[in-house]
């Protein structure tokens, strides 16, 4: 049986158990021969927590579809490891988990996602999840999307040609759908520096306290200055192929004291909810403003 | 190869480094205390700590546990934290069946490692990822509580006896009550003592075996192969090409047929040809494990003709989906009672419909089958073993003597576990090729293939007088039994008798029909339809309690059946009937409550009350258990107790009341417990029985071996029994023994059946209960936040107060389930992340009083819990979003935009 992975593995520094296949499994150690092992190894599948990939396996496995494509392992990759500050912002490393994220000190700005980040899955989920694998998903109801709206993030792909960026919005194509090319990884999240005086927040509605896929969610981030709202950013998910962000609810508010009256329905005509197992479009229309609202007077 | 410090010792294994780290040890390892759920994250029973953090080991490659720490349960009691921990979910009853334990376990030693002294938030939201079935988590939050209170209890044998001492049972006494709870025991595990259960440790250091723990290393593995479309025809064409064996109805050497009722073996182990629900078995890999797995739908030489699915509303003019029942009815149920109904000066009706519940054990179905000559021996879990030996026995062909049902530790069953699921057919593939059989069900497997309550179509109406005395009841409803019978008769049967609830009603016509589909079996679920009428009833005794300008609590009171009242099904009933008990218990908390609720603002407070009953035991057929106790010439004393404990506790309370019959302590017992070659058939673990029944049948076998004893000494029947170093003595005198003294004990609760007007007998006696719930309602969301839950139950008499109190919580949460978030969909929700169990953030503070109405035929006084603790608390919480915002809900579960919808409706 041939095996692309070993030729890899002769020219770039890497780990490689067993040969693309039923049970292959590659363990790249640099992002450079991850990304010549995605070359190798067209249709393998990125893993870093696992916490969308077994699940979605063993989904299929019900019904004796076993996924037949080759896993490539991440986590060896240090380089993707970490949340820090740099000149341009912050960045969220491809490794970087719900729960490092919520250790990690950071402005006021994130509060919002850190508030996601408590009430994605479980504490086991929240230990192992990622960020970007969270983004890579692309769930239409994926918890980190809004507050990362809300921050401005911008997405990180390398390949072969190198690394270029696309805002969150551009990346997230549809459901399941994102902007990741042939022999691409999304490696980070970029987020450029928050106002100093920024705030924000989250909320989720489900049908329980804990584990619960939301029915619809709301982030926000402000900028106030004397009271007033000088920047206003509010990002809905759960209610749309993708989340998004509101820009008419968003100028609804600028230059005025928060006033969760000024939102109104027409602002959130560009949503596009669906009846599903947890509740109907109309409901989920109806509770995106009144979760809007709620926000508005949170962060107030 | 991966290398890993597991539980503090290096290990290299050399599993696949993408095999999940669940598997692998499990597997591997051997350490099957790591359980698997769902393999996708959703319910935390394997849940381990990586480097000292929660994870899923079902969602870690091995791979990437190279070089780590990995610590499982087995590895907890070396530490002083782990066996504080151990000691407290002992004492505290955390530990019911057993199966998400070490998961909860492994979540709290977490937490506990990094936050010492945590609040009760902290403890939910550490725990917040670990599903349990069973206890309703008030029971583990206390215990996590106390273990960190009293970390300073030491890694030993002794810290669990001492915790166990010293746990407090936190039920309360029925103020007022007349009967109240028996006063500390006299001696550890008297009848009323709430010691830990018997056979709980094994549940708390993983060594306890379930259905996928435990088999033979050269097992086969069988694999079902399951039709994806709700109905279908299919043929089946050359396997040869697999690189295993396709078992088809063609391989069944007995009956292709299996069912509840002795004249109902409608369901095939491998259908014939038609499907007729998505998830109905049409055949079976079976070969080596590797080689099954490896199998790929598109390999199958399955060709497949979808037909239009049959639904409830359309079954009755549809096509017939056996031919047996031409008009798609499989059964109806009917009661009539009063020539006509009294004037009424109030009267209310409606019409409410609910959805398939499942039951969501966090044990999926599994075990194994063996040949042993002519003989074969089933392992696994289960809720009914000599009806599961009965149903193996048809479909091989042989004698039920030649079939020996040895039961795992069942990992939760609530009903689900009473039909067979693997056992046909790993009997089948064992004994066609003479190997020892394997099978696991994956959770989508469970989910898609097994039986669900009853969704019900209801139309009720009600009446009272001006004074608010109820003057007439009508029922009439559909139950969408599915695609085969299962426990469908007994459904309708149970229904028209319980509908109008435990309340005098002068005139009641009531009927209830199970309705065939092409939707999941329909069977057993802890109230038998029940819980779905209790909805109507006590939804329509609001909305009369409000007409007649009643106290919604009063007006039960006034209604209520009382000792010496008849039935609607003619039964007199003298003895032990607690409601107005458990009403006047309930009282001072109504009030309480009512006074603290919000009552302005948009979030709106509301307090609702429910009661109901509940027939222990089969309706109005023969249900007889048998218990035996031995003496033996060494001293020791045996119990041979065949009752299946699912995690209820009927091992640890069968034997308090063996042992307080016979007047030797509870330590003195050996166990031999429920297998069908050792074990004399104790029935079915349903019905809220076993209580009542094996415990009846406990106490016999406990006098009949105390009399022989007696008998052998020529002492009086007042002869103080000892037993210790293997020497019995009676009054002090050492008996000794040549040969084994026997014990024998069965009883079968007197009923009537039931004839066409539902007039009868049909139970020996009755649980009574009333709950209050408190919650507030978000105007604007529609969402629902539960706050307090009041349970007052009439057990008779608590033989352990702790576990019944456990069996409280455990149905209430299952209530809470079944109104605000659970609702099977066939294709839709068949995981745990889409279809929604109550978490440990769902359930609120409950408290739970005990009315003893003592039950003279029962053991000491008791009757049965199981069901009566689920059944009123869904009503209940409807009662109270209605007190809260007007609405009245049709439509369970309560979803935020159905509550939402209602309150636009009813405003």
């Amino acid at each position: 049986m041939s095996c692309p992975a070993a030729s890899a593995a002769a020219i770039v520094s890497l780990q490689t158990i067993g040969c693309p296949g039923m049970d292959a499994y590659l363990r790249p150690l640099s992002l450079d021969a991850a990304l010549a092992m995605l070359a190798a190894t067209p249709g393998c599948q990125p893993l870093a927590g696992g916490t969308d990939v077994f699940p979605a396996r063993a989904g299929a496995e019900v019904w004796l579809n076993r996924d037949p494509r080759p896993l490539l392992d991440l986590s060896g990759v240090a380089a993707l490891a970490g949340i820090g500050e740099t000149p341009a912002g912050w960045r969220i490393g491809a490794l970087a988990t719900w729960a490092q994220l919520c250790a990690t000190p950071l402005p006021a700005a994130f509060d919002g996602l850190k508030q996601a980040a408590h009430q994605v899955g479980g504490a086991q989920v929240q230990n192992r999840g990622t960020l970007v694998g969270n983004l890579c998903n692309a769930s239409p109801a994926a918890d980190g999307v809004p507050p990362l709206l809300t921050l401005g993030a911008r997405v990180e792909l390398t390949g072969p040609a190198g690394a270029r960026t696309l805002p969150l919005a551009n990346f997230l194509l549809g459901n399941r759908r994102t902007a990741l090319g042939p022999g691409e990884l999304a490696t980070a999240i970029l987020i450029p520096p928050p106002a100093a005086n920024a705030r924000s927040g989250f909320l989720k509605l489900g049908a329980r306290s804990h584990l619960v896929i939301s029915i619809a969610m709301a982030a926000g981030l402000f900028t106030m200055e004397a009271g007033i709202i000088r920047d206003a950013r509010l990002a809905i998910g759960a209610c749309a192929a993708t989340a998004q962000r509101l820009p008419l609810a968003e100028a609804a508010l600028l230059d005025a004291p928060p006033d969760p009256a000024r939102l109104l329905p027409g602002h959130l005509a560009s949503l596009t909810p669906i009846d599903d197992v947890r509740a109907s479009a109309a409901y989920r229309r109806h509770a995106a403003l009144v979760l809007l609202r709620r926000l508005v007077e949170r962060l107030a | 190869m991966t290398t890993l410090l597991l539980n503090g010792a290096a290990h290299t294994l050399a599993s696949a480094p993408a095999t999940r780290l669940s598997a692998a040890l499990r597997d591997e390892c051997g350490l099957t205390g790591t359980k698997v759920g769902c393999d996708a994250g959703d319910c935390g029973a394997c849940t381990v700590l990586l480097d000292g953090a929660q994870v899923c080991a079902c969602l870690v490659p091995l791979a990437q546990a190279e070089g780590r720490a990995v610590t499982t349960v087995e590895g907890l009691a070396a530490t002083p934290l782990g066996a504080a921990l151990q000691a407290a979910f002992h004492a505290h009853g955390a530990a019911q069946c057993g199966i998400c334990t070490p998961g909860m376990l492994m979540a709290a030693t977490d937490l506990l490692a990094t936050t010492p002294h945590p609040t009760e938030a902290e403890v939910q939201a550490a725990l917040g990822g670990v599903l349990c079935r069973c206890t309703g988590y008030r029971r583990i939050i206390a215990a996590v509580l106390a273990a960190s209170a009293a970390a300073v209890l030491a890694a030993s044998a002794a810290a669990v006896l001492a915790a166990s001492a010293a746990a407090v049972p936190a039920a309360s006494p029925a103020a007022g009550s007349p009967v109240g709870i028996t006063p500390t025991a006299p001696q550890p595990g008297a009848v009323g003592d709430s010691i830990p259960r018997l056979d709980g440790l094994p549940k708390l250091d993983g060594t306890e075996r379930f259905g996928a723990d435990d088999a033979p290393a050269d097992a086969l593995w069988l694999r079902p192969i399951r039709s994806p479309y709700a109905h279908a025809r299919f043929s089946i064409g050359d396997a040869s090409h697999l690189p295993v064996r396709l078992l088809t109805a063609a391989d069944v050497p007995g009956r292709n047929g299996f069912g509840i009722y002795p004249d109902i073996k409608d369901q095939a182990v491998f259908a014939a040809g038609l499907a007729r629900y998505r998830g109905d078995c049409v055949a079976a890999l079976l070969g080596e494990r590797a080689a099954v797995e490896a199998v790929h739908w598109a390999d199958l030489p399955i060709t497949w003709e979808e037909l239009p699915p049959l639904t409830a509303a359309a079954a009755p003019a549809g096509p017939a989906l056996h031919a047996r029942w031409p008009d798609n009815i499989l059964t109806t149920g009917g009661l009539r009672s009063g020539a006509a109904p009294a004037p009424a000066a109030h009267t209310a009706e409606g019409h409410w419909t609910t959805g398939f519940v499942e039951h969501a054990y966090i044990e999926p179905e599994a075990g194994w089958a063996e040949r042993h000559g002519e003989t074969i021996h089933v392992h696994g879990c289960t809720q009914a073993p000599y009806m599961d030996r009965e149903e193996v026995a048809g479909v091989l062909g042989i004698a039920p003597e030649a079939v020996r049902i040895m039961p795992s530790a069942c990992g939760g069953g609530f009903g689900g576990k009473l039909d067979v699921s693997f056992q046909p057919m790993v009997a089948i593939a064992a004994w066609l090729t003479g190997r020892p059989v394997r099978a696991v069900w994956s959770r989508g497997e469970s989910l898609a293939s097994s039986t669900k309550r009853h969704p019900a179509s209801i139309h009720a109406a009600a009446g009272c007088d001006a004074e608010g005395r109820l003057t007439g009841f009508t029922f009439d409803a559909d139950y969408d039994t599915g695609a085969y019978a299962s426990w469908g008769p007994t459904v309708a049967g149970r229904v028209p008798v319980h509908c109008m609830g435990p309340y005098r009603v002068p005139y009641v016509r009531s009927q209830a029909r199970a309705v065939l589909t092409n939707n999941p079996p329909s069977g057993a679920f802890r109230g038998f339809g029940v819980p779905q009428a209790a909805i109507a009833q006590e939804m329509l005794w609001d909305q009369l309690a409000d007409q007649a300008g009643l106290d919604r609590l009063e007006f039960r009171v006034l209604n209520a059946l009382r000792a010496g009242d008849v039935t609607n099904a003619g039964q007199r009933l003298d003895n032990s009937v607690g409601l107005v008990e458990c009403l006047e218990a309930l009282r001072p908390h109504w009030h309480a409550l009512r006074a603290q609720r919000r009552t302005t603002g948009r979030r709106r407070g509301g307090v609702g009350v429910a009661c109901m009953w509940y027939g222990i035991g089969n309706t109005g057929m023969s249900n007889p258990s048998t218990m035996r106790l031995t003496l033996a010439p060494g001293g020791r004393l045996t119990f041979h107790n065949g009752a299946v404990d699912i995690g209820q506790g009927s091992t640890t309370v069968l034997a308090q009341i063996a042992a307080e019959a016979l007047g030797l302590p509870v330590s003195a017992l050996h166990m031999v417990l429920y297998d069908t070659g050792l074990t004399a058939d104790a029935g079915k673990t349903s019905a809220s029985r076993q209580t009542f029944v094996s415990g009846r049948a406990a106490q016999a076998a406990g006098e009949a071996l105390r009399s022989a004893i007696l008998l052998r000494a020529n002492a009086g029947p007042d002869a103080r029994l000892t037993l210790s170093d293997g020497t019995l003595r009676v009054n002090g005198e050492a008996l000794h023994l040549e040969t084994t003294l026997e014990g024998h004990g069965s009883y079968d609760p007197p009923t009537v059946p039931l004839d066409a007007d539902g007039q009868g007998v049909p139970y020996a006696t009755y649980g009574f209960a009333a709950q209050l719930a408190a919650l507030e309602v978000d105007l604007d969301l529609g969402t629902v936040h539960l706050q307090k839950i009041v349970a007052a139950h009439d057990v008779g008499r608590a033989i352990n107060p702790l576990l019944v109190q456990g069996q409280v919580e455990g149905g209430i949460a299952q209530g809470i389930g079944l109104a605000l978030m659970e609702e099977y969909l066939p294709g839709r929700t068949e995981n745990l992340h889409d279809y929604l169990i109550p978490t440990i953030g769902d359930v609120p503070d409950i408290e739970t009083i005990l009315v003893e109405a003592r039950e003279p035929l029962g053991p000491f006084g008791a009757k049965g819990i199981g069901e009566p603790a689920l059944v009123p608390t869904a009503p209940a919480i409807l009662s109270a979003i209605r007190d809260a915002t007007g609405a009245v809900l049709r439509r369970v579960p309560a979803l935020p935009h159905r509550v939402l919808e209602a309150i636009q409706n009813g405003h």
